[in-house]
């Protein structure tokens, strides 16, 4: 193998200092199931005992690798099988699930992660007892601790869409709302509602401990938004040819700093290595910006006629890059859109060109789903019902990972700005359609499972 | 062998690549090879060294090299030799 180069050595490095390569977080997934107990005081030691010793050195080799290999590593984090099981037998009224709650709150801080996910129900065909109890906990376990993230998975291809799940979650969002109203509403950023939830996802605020997976696993997310916009730059006007190899090309370098980062992680921590998660995330830093690619590749605004198809193209290219770059891909692995945490797309919510169904219709490409989206505080709860049930049937239908997580920012209407903090950003409140679907997602029970034939 | 890769970047001045080569050479590290590129005042320095036969840890190595680079009044970023072969070779 020739040595490494001088230009190599700055790539890499002009990559790392200027267009904000990193690996944006290594999620630790524990598994929960052996801390099960009827007895609630005994579930939360347990609880907080196992996330403690499996997590203990997270933060500390983490920072190691970054050190190291020169790559700044930005998040460590936690995930744990989704809670609604964990506290099945224990907890009898949602008040039980937020002293849960509160147990994994003070285990993150006690190792040091950011974020804690999996306070989690799966509830895509019904929802059990437990299920629907860690549900109406939400708003009061997501407005008490400062650590904890909760996903529910409400559809999936196979299941269909739980409308009834639906209409509560609109209610609970808005709930969640009006309880951290004094901080723009900020408790709604750490909620997510899921169509096909991946179980290995290191994402937050959708990150839980699927109950496929091992006892404890890695998983390890990469980003590089700058990166791409930095390469796109260098190609302007060449084909769509020259345009998707430029893509995948740098897709490659970026997933297999990544690669290098996770193997690393699973060895010293002892841990086995799960996937790899080919996301490109943005900041609102300058620069690390999706909709900054987009405007690379031709369009003058996130938005415009031309931005699903240009999403598209980067979705897939980026999943072809990273494909050859790790043995183990998986969890969300494309493109994320959210708006307030990246610059170009308030930008292009400030000019008035983007618009959440011109978001809704890039969801049907990208990797995710609705994400991010400050929208009126005087927003019904069945409005975001009906935005949430829209969102889940494009991923039910075309076989793909879809979310919601919008916040409803208690007290501002549209155009007022929402400042949420740190890598959450902040964005204008944008306009919802204002038309009653009421009648609609009040019906009850369940969209069914589409048909897997005749595809159009 | 263990092979890490170190830059500079800084203004140029007489002695630089002298100061960084005593260090190494103070410390049991063996130079593999050394490569810059100078545009106007400035230089852009990268060395691969051995550092099986050094032995401080990484962290120790990356404070000592930082402490060096900042009396020369530039940047010394210590890395080791994987993530660029991961990034530039298949």
């Amino acid at each position: 193998m020739p040595r490494i180069g001088l230009n190599e050595v700055m790539e890499t490095n002009e990559m790392i200092e200027r267009e904000h390569l990193d690996v944006r977080t290594i999620t630790l997934g524990i598994n929960l199931m052996d801390c099960c107990d009827s007895n609630l005081g005994r579930l939360k030691t347990n609880v907080k005992k196992k996330v403690v010793s499996k997590g203990r050195d997270l933060v500390s080799v983490g920072d190691q690798i970054g050190m190291e290999f020169g790559i700044p590593i930005v998040n460590k984090r936690v995930s744990v099988t989704p809670i609604a099981m964990v506290g099945a037998s224990a907890c009898r009224t949602p008040a039980d699930f937020v002293e849960l709650a509160v147990a994994l709150d003070e285990a993150a801080e006690e190792i040091g992660v950011n974020f804690i996910g999996g306070y989690s129900a799966l509830v895509m065909k019904g929802a059990g007892r437990a299920d629907a109890l860690l549900m109406d906990s939400i708003p009061e376990a997501l407005s008490s601790t400062e650590r904890v993230c909760s996903s529910v998975g409400l559809a999936s291809t196979k299941a269909g869409i739980n409308m009834d799940a639906v209409l509560s979650m609109g209610r609970k969002i808005t709930e969640l709302s009006e309880l951290t109203g004094d901080r723009d509403s900020v408790g709604c950023a750490k909620l997510v509602v899921f169509c096909n939830p991946p179980d290995d996802n290191p994402f937050m605020a959708g990150a839980f401990h699927g109950v496929t997976e091992a006892d404890s696993v890695i998983n390890v997310g990469v980003s590089g938004p700058g990166v791409v916009k930095t390469a796109v730059s260098k190609v302007p006007g060449e084909s769509f040819e020259v345009l998707c190899e430029t893509i995948k090309k740098t897709a490659f370098k970026v997933t297999r700093a990544g690669q290098l980062v996770a193997k690393e992680a699973s060895r010293r921590l002892g841990v086995p290595f799960g996937i790899l998660d080919l996301s490109l995330a943005p900041t609102p830093a300058v620069g690390d910006s999706i909709a900054d690619i987009l405007k690379e590749m031709g369009l003058e605004h996130a938005g415009a006629p031309g931005s699903t198809a240009a999403l598209a193209i980067l979705n897939d290219q980026v999943k072809k890059g990273g494909v050859m770059a790790s043995s183990y891909v998986g969890g969300l692995s494309g493109a994320f859109i959210p708006v307030s945490e990246d610059r170009g797309m308030v930008a292009a919510v400030e000019a008035g060109a983007l618009t959440l169904e011109k978001l809704e219709a890039m969801t049907s490409v990208c990797s995710v789903g609705l994400d991010m989206i400050a929208i009126p505080g005087d927003t019904s709860p069945e409005t975001i019902s009906g935005i949430i049930a829209d969102e889940m049937a494009i991923g039910m239908v075309n076989n793909k990972t879809t979310a919601v997580r919008v916040v409803p920012v208690h007290g501002k209407g549209v155009g007022d700005m929402a400042e949420f903090g740190g890598l959450l950003g902040g964005s204008p409140v944008m306009a919802v359609n204002a038309f009653d679907c009421g009648g609609f997602v009040r019906r009850g029970g369940r969209i069914p499972a589409p048909i897997h034939s005749f595809r159009n | 062998m263990k092979r890490t890769i170190v830059t500079l970047v800084g203004k140029d001045m007489v002695g630089i690549i002298a100061r960084v080569c005593t260090y190494f050479a103070d410390n049991g590290i063996n130079i593999l090879d050394i490569a810059q590129t100078t545009v106007q005042e400035y230089i852009n320095m990268m060395m691969i060294v051995d550092t099986s036969t050094y032995t401080g840890d990484f962290a120790t190595l990356s404070a000592e090299l930082d402490a060096v680079g900042r009396e020369l009044g530039c940047v010394i970023k210590a890395q080791q030799e994987e993530i660029f072969n991961m990034m530039h070779r298949i």
